[in-house]
């Protein structure tokens, strides 16, 4: 009895639903012998990953506030992944939107007005689209790789982050801890309720979801991107411009990543101070491929990699598992999430070898 | 004169994990495969040497132990990229991400506590020769290995039938797979090649040149490499001169630090990443030099016809 590997026709439909249950499935499967070696409980760590921090209201607010900023980035990533345009930088766009928004509510003159919050966002949304505007040019004019750019730039926004609050915004009163003051109430996103910390923001996220779904299915401009992403040269008869794809690809996703930046100054820190991010920026790549580039798709994979986030916490809080466990997961997920693509546009067919 | 020697030192050992890990990243281009996840397999490299270590192995155990991880670490991605035909970019992606979660995880008894670093080799009479001493003669055996691994490289690549084939399945796997070559098992092979490398070159920060283990103690160097190999125009003798010109921008940036500049330390410490992006743009513009050694089938999955 042998194995053949055929190519399908076409992808499977099936196999493209499939193939995310099946990685979770794996991960979890091998997560569960990985607790099993550390001599814990495999199920009690299992039940405490990923079921209990969704019994309660407050793990839930947490649940939508982290998975937020993950389907904002991810959406706008998307846009760009589609078009083979590889921003990887989105953690130094998110950056850059941050300091920019904390900067407005800090220290612009209208502190008062009931447009200081506005302003935050459009300031965050520009400094993360201006940063991801750097490898833009590049690419474009330059013919330099967007990869390496973006993630350079992601380490200098961290050291323009890092000097900020242990220099010039260092909050005076703040017993000389690492962090900027605290934004003026009028200058955060509003609760829905004060025992939570689940904010407005989310709505943001909810319109760049349906914007994204709009973009990359329902418009031209979309589809020629992914025609360029799928076969440059087919793209390049027909027209379609490589370098509106380069520039929409990293401003969108930069601009998306600003404003994530700005919801997370604003709302659960109400501060800047250097852990802006829990590697939101890095973790939404694996969102992008979880939801398969699909707007829809992101939200799911948003709320899945939110969830090893919580559950990363919660073991390290009860059980003392250290935190980089949460990072293992993500890694793992992807590899399973990659591998079992396979089986979306290959099947592998039982031959019997008397038969050939 | 003092400074200048001294400096001139610091820039060839600041140099010497950079050089293990874009070496094996030019030859796994080279053979065609794009492998993004050096950050990860050195980071692996640094933990398990560490690890090793104080488990009480001998030194050289502890590099193999490093050479191993990053070679194991390389072969998750090599399944992915190679057997699966998944988007290079992303399985690449993946193990930068897995590697920083394994060795956080590895390393996180080890934090903080010195390693008994490897020795600067002391050659009699070479080594006390005035400057010339200090300059070639004073360094640990990494240093002169990570040479020793440039002329097995360059040999390899130009002047063997291996390296000729390895050359062809980069260029055109379809071509090569025609005429006889397994373009699979040879790609397997520079994948894993290319993460011991990595895997040595992160087990070179944490036992010899920190020495100690950090999380995230390579701080972009994994994608400082893979910038090298851009930067390199996939010439191994430029590999080196880049790594050099990049250990001399980090040993400067310290030593502007150390002098005391009145510019705050953290725009000295941004100058490595900008000087990075300003070569590459300096290079990649020249698109004709670009493309002479441009492994063609660079980040295009094979699958072998019939």
């Amino acid at each position: 009895m042998l194995f053949k590997i055929e190519a399908r026709a076409e992808p499977s439909r099936e196999m493209a639903i499939a193939a995310p249950l099946i990685a979770t499935g794996l991960t979890v499967v091998l997560s569960s012998l990985f607790f099993l070696s550390l001599g814990y409980n495999p199920a009690m760590t299992l039940y405490t990953f990923f079921i209990e921090p969704l019994t309660t209201m407050n793990g839930i607010s947490e649940w939508l506030l982290k998975a937020s900023p993950l389907i904002l980035i991810a959406c706008g990533l998307s846009v760009g992944f589609r078009a083979n345009v590889w921003n990887i930088g989105a953690e130094g766009q998110l950056i850059m939107g941050a300091i920019a928004a904390t900067g407005v509510g800090l220290f612009a003159p209208w502190q008062e007005s009931p447009l200081l919050l506005p302003s935050m966002v459009v300031a965050g949304v520009l400094a993360g689209g201006a940063w991801a505007a750097i490898p833009a040019f590049l690419k474009d004019r330059m013919n330099t790789n967007e990869i390496l750019v973006t993630l350079m730039l992601t380490y200098v926004a961290a050291l323009i982050l890092s000097y900020l609050v242990h220099g010039p915004w260092r909050d005076p009163d703040g017993f000389n801890f690492p962090q900027t003051a605290l934004l003026p109430y009028n200058g955060m996103f509003e609760v829905f309720d004060y025992s939570y910390r689940l904010n407005t923001s989310i709505f943001f996220t909810i319109a760049v979801v349906v914007i994204t779904w709009l973009f990359t299915e329902r418009s031209f401009m979309g589809y020629k991107m992914s025609v360029g992403g799928v076969a440059p040269a087919a793209a390049r008869f027909a027209g379609f411009n490589a370098s509106t794809s380069v520039w929409i690809g990293l401003l969108a996703s930069g601009a998306a990543a600003g404003l994530a930046g700005v919801m997370e100054a604003t709302g659960p820190l109400g501060q800047l101070s250097p852990q802006i991010s829990p590697g939101y920026g890095f973790a939404a790549i694996i969102v992008a491929f979880i939801g398969r580039l699909h707007a829809f798709g992101i939200v799911l994979g948003g709320l899945l990699l939110s969830l090893l986030y919580l559950g990363g916490e919660a073991v390290q809080m009860s059980l003392g598992l250290p935190s980089s466990i949460a990072l293992i997961f993500q890694g793992l997920l992807l590899f399973f999430l990659l591998a079992s693509n396979f089986l979306v546009n290959f099947r592998i067919r039982r031959t019997d070898v008397r038969t050939r | 004169m003092d400074l200048f020697v001294s400096m001139f030192a610091a820039t060839i050992i600041a140099a010497t994990p950079l050089i293990f890990a874009a070496l094996g990243e030019l030859v796994v281009e080279k053979s065609g495969v794009l492998n993004l996840g050096i950050e990860g397999m050195m980071l692996a490299g640094a933990a398990f040497g560490v690890w090793a270590h104080f488990a009480g192995l001998p030194m050289i155990v502890a590099l193999a132990a490093a050479i191993l991880a990053g070679a194991a670490a390389s072969l998750l991605f090599g399944v992915l990229a190679l057997t699966f035909m998944t988007n290079q970019y992303a399985a690449g992606l993946a193990l930068a991400i897995f590697g920083t979660g394994v060795s956080a995880f590895i390393g996180r008894g080890f934090g903080s506590t010195p390693v008994e670093a490897i020795k600067p080799m002391n050659l009699p009479w070479l080594s006390d020769i005035p400057i010339i001493g200090e300059m070639f003669f004073r360094y640990d055996p990494l240093v002169y290995f990570a040479f020793v691994m440039f002329g097995v490289v360059s040999w390899f690549l130009y002047r063997t039938k291996s390296g000729l084939a390895l050359r062809a399945i980069g260029e055109s796997p379809d071509s090569a797979h025609a005429i006889g070559f397994e373009v699979i098992r040879i790609r397997y092979l520079a994948v894993m090649f290319g993460g011991a490398m990595a895997g040595l070159g992160g087990a070179y920060l944490s036992l010899v040149y920190t020495p100690l283990w950090v999380e995230n103690m390579t701080a972009g160097r994994g994608w400082i490499a893979l910038a090298l190999v851009v930067f390199s125009a996939w010439r191994p003798m430029r590999v080196i001169l880049g790594a050099w010109l990049f250990g001399g921008m980090t040993i400067l940036q310290l030593q502007g630090q150390a002098i005391g500049l009145s510019v705050p330390s953290e725009f000295l410490s941004a100058l490595p990443y900008l000087a990075t992006i300003a070569v590459l743009v300096l290079i990649s513009r020249n698109r004709q030099a670009m493309t002479l050694d441009f492994p063609v089938s660079l980040g295009k999955p094979f699958r072998p016809k019939g």
